[in-house]
């Protein structure tokens, strides 16, 4: 398979009152046509800044993308003048984001929002427009679409929005969709319909995916990759198997052991991660997650450990890596 | 423990047949009711002393609303709430409360339900001036003690909200629920606001505040794996009503409701070989609205499993497990 994105240092900065906050320091890595990617991380990891910065939405300022390329269908992202980004956002590369309600304008019709990409991006006619606007709704499953068009955001469910979010972002038949914690507003059961459609579509319509989460059950059974960032950088990045059978990072370790599982019996105690993550202004020297680490070591707080492959599908940061799987093997993940 | 066994099965919270229906009104000076959104529909569940009851469902079920009329925020519209045998819902003025120094409640959002402008002092020391339980200096010390209690600084005191993350804002309301001592606590969607590495540390917290103080919980939540994690008993609700109660062990391993076997199926499991071999129950549709919810049963317009009679007669409440290990369930299947 070929790469469909390759994303090489990537650093996003913002500059506040307060400082700069180093959000996104410096990441690399490569999507394949066809393939979900999932970035794992909590609030403040980078994880949604470092997807924006792809497409250019960061607001400068104060953001500012300060290093990196982003190569997309042979062009570098990084270099196109503002037009010629419009013209890969929401084309050739589509985005549908967390809270459905504050991403659709409520004083216009489902229809009208739908049909304007595909006016814009297609140069289709109104009536052109509007039946395949219909197709579109038919296809992510809302019933009785033709009447539906003409209603505003406020008369959909939160499921029905997100679906209508999805229905626009395939509008232009894209080659990326970037989809940022699609199903955190909704509830489990509306999750699971939102998860199955977009499988569904996948497979039909052939997209890659990025797909940002702070969940690591939905990465389980959607992303065929997954990449954790903590604090602006990639701490580990492994097939979706291996990464559950045996975490090569502490971070990723501390989020499987944090959270019950509902298939295990009531366990003991939660292992929770001590402390707090770093500030972003002031991030402490050496690796980023040390202060919290169970496995730090002296050069944790000195240097800053590399992103190195560990084997042809794994890479991690960190020192002592070895030394962790070594526990793991002995006493397994879940303790 | 053995101790503790014998009363351990004593009712501590006793709910009878709960409504709390908020009224649509019509018109500007001259109000009419035009219909009710009937959050909580007639609802029955009892809570013994020590335990943690869970009590799950999607947004929109009314388990907030539920939590909120035990401890008379909200009057009941009809229905009885005992608390060690003393109707609550009968108490009025000082009366109710004195009550409240008894029951205590925990909120959601750390960031909107601490006052900006009161240092963590004033926040946690409020309720001893309130209920006239200590001032001055014994107050001070008070607030110092609980601040080590859910593990914050005690020299924190002089400090704003603003100045904590959303992880240290909740210990800051747990303390300020423990300030009067309470025997039960109902926590609402305590830790959904938190980040996934803070979750555990609070659910830990509130785990050891149990066993410390002989607590009681209600404890209100959407994330199944974190109720299954805390709760001893777990209620599950939808659009109002309860469907199915019984201990955490029985609801994961025998669901009988429909609508629990779908919520379990679609609680999503962090491994990839299980998830792929997973047969999941995806509900058709949205929650129907609580302002005119369908007749019979209200689950029957997502149901998979939907018959005739589940329009025409409402399920009854009943225990389908043995008088010791109690399985009520609300469905025509059994």
């Amino acid at each position: 398979m070929a790469a469909l994105l390759e994303v090489k240092g990537l650093k996003t900065q913002f500059f506040t009152q307060d400082g700069v906050v180093h959000a996104v320091n410096g990441i690399s890595y490569k999507l394949n046509e066809g393939e979900t990617l999932a970035i794992v991380g909590e609030s403040g990891s980078g994880k949604s800044v470092g997807v924006m910065s792809l497409i250019r939405l960061i607001p400068q300022p104060p953001g500012k993308i300060v290093a990196g390329e982003v190569w997309f269908d042979g062009r570098d992202l990084m270099t196109l003048t503002d037009d010629e980004v419009r013209q890969v956002r929401g084309n050739r590369i589509a985005m549908i984001f967390q809270d459905p309600m504050t991403s659709l304008n409520p004083v216009l019709t489902i229809g009208q929002q739908i049909m304007e990409a595909l006016q814009l991006h297609l140069g289709m006619d109104k009536s052109q427009a509007r039946q395949r606007a219909i197709e579109l709704l038919e296809m992510v499953g809302i019933p009785g679409a033709a009447s539906r068009l003409d209603s505003y955001p406020h008369q959909y469910s939160g499921g029905m929005r997100q679906r209508v979010m999805i229905a626009m972002g395939l509008s232009c038949n894209p080659q990326l969709l970037i989809a940022d914690e699609p199903t955190t507003a909704l509830d489990v059961t509306i999750q699971a319909q939102i998860v199955d459609l977009v499988l569904q579509l996948r497979d039909q319509l052939g997209m890659a995916i990025i797909w940002i989460t702070h969940d690591l059950g939905v990465v389980a059974g959607l992303a065929e990759r997954v990449i954790v960032m903590y604090a602006g950088y990639i701490v580990e990045e492994a097939e979706v198997h291996e990464l559950y059978e045996e975490p090569h990072h502490p971070y990723t370790l501390g989020l499987l052991r944090s959270v019950p599982r509902l298939d295990m019996g009531k366990s003991k105690r939660l292992i929770p991660i001590d402390g707090l993550p770093p500030d972003l202004i002031d991030l402490p020297p050496g690796c980023p997650f040390a202060p919290r680490c169970q496995y730090r070591t002296e050069k944790c707080t000195q240097e800053t450990p590399p992103l190195e492959a560990t084997s042809p599908t794994r890479r991690v940061a960190c020192w002592n890596w070895e030394t962790m799987v070594a526990d793991i093997k002995e006493g397994g993940i879940y303790v | 423990m053995s101790s503790n066994n014998g009363s351990k099965k004593d009712v501590l919270l006793e709910v009878k047949g709960l409504k709390m229906y908020f009224p649509i009104t019509k018109g500007i000076i001259i109000q009419k009711k035009i219909a009710d959104v009937k959050a909580v529909d007639g609802i029955s569940f009892n809570i013994k002393h020590g335990e943690t009851l869970g009590l799950v469902g999607e947004s929109g079920c009314g388990k907030s609303t539920t939590g909120r009329a035990i401890l008379q925020l909200y009057r009941p519209t009809a229905g009885s709430v005992r608390f060690e045998g003393k109707e609550l819902t009968e108490m009025k003025g000082e009366t109710l409360r004195r009550q409240r120094r008894e029951m205590q409640m925990i909120f959601q959002d750390p960031y909107a339900s601490l006052n900006p402008r009161l240092t963590v002092g004033n926040i946690v020391g409020e309720p001893l001036e309130v209920h006239k339980l200590a001032s001055g200096k014994e107050r001070q010390e008070r607030v110092q003690e609980l601040l080590k209690l859910v593990g914050l600084n005690p020299y924190f005191v002089n400090r704003y909200p603003h100045e904590f993350s959303g992880g240290q804002r909740q210990r800051i309301g747990i303390a300020r629920s423990l300030a009067v001592n309470p025997k039960f606590i109902v926590a609402d969607e305590p830790i959904s606001a938190l980040d996934v590495s803070i979750q555990a540390q609070i659910v830990n917290l509130l785990e050891d505040l149990q066993a410390n103080l002989g607590l009681t919980y209600l404890f209100i939540a959407h994330d199944l794996s974190m109720v299954r994690h805390i709760s001893d008993r777990i209620a599950v609700m939808y659009l109002g009503k309860l469907v199915e109660l019984t201990d955490h062990i029985t609801l994961y391993e025998d669901p009988l409701h429909p609508y629990t076997q779908a919520l379990l199926s679609a609680v999503p499991i962090p491994d990839p070989y299980i998830e792929e071999k997973r047969q999941r129950i995806v509900l058709e549709g949205d929650v129907p609205s609580p302002t005119n919810p369908p007749s019979g049963c209200n689950f029957r317009t997502r149901c998979p499993r939907v018959m005739d009679i589940c329009a025409e007669k409402d399920p009854e409440w009943k225990n389908m497990g043995t008088p010791e290990n109690e399985h009520w369930v609300a469905c025509h299947l059994y």
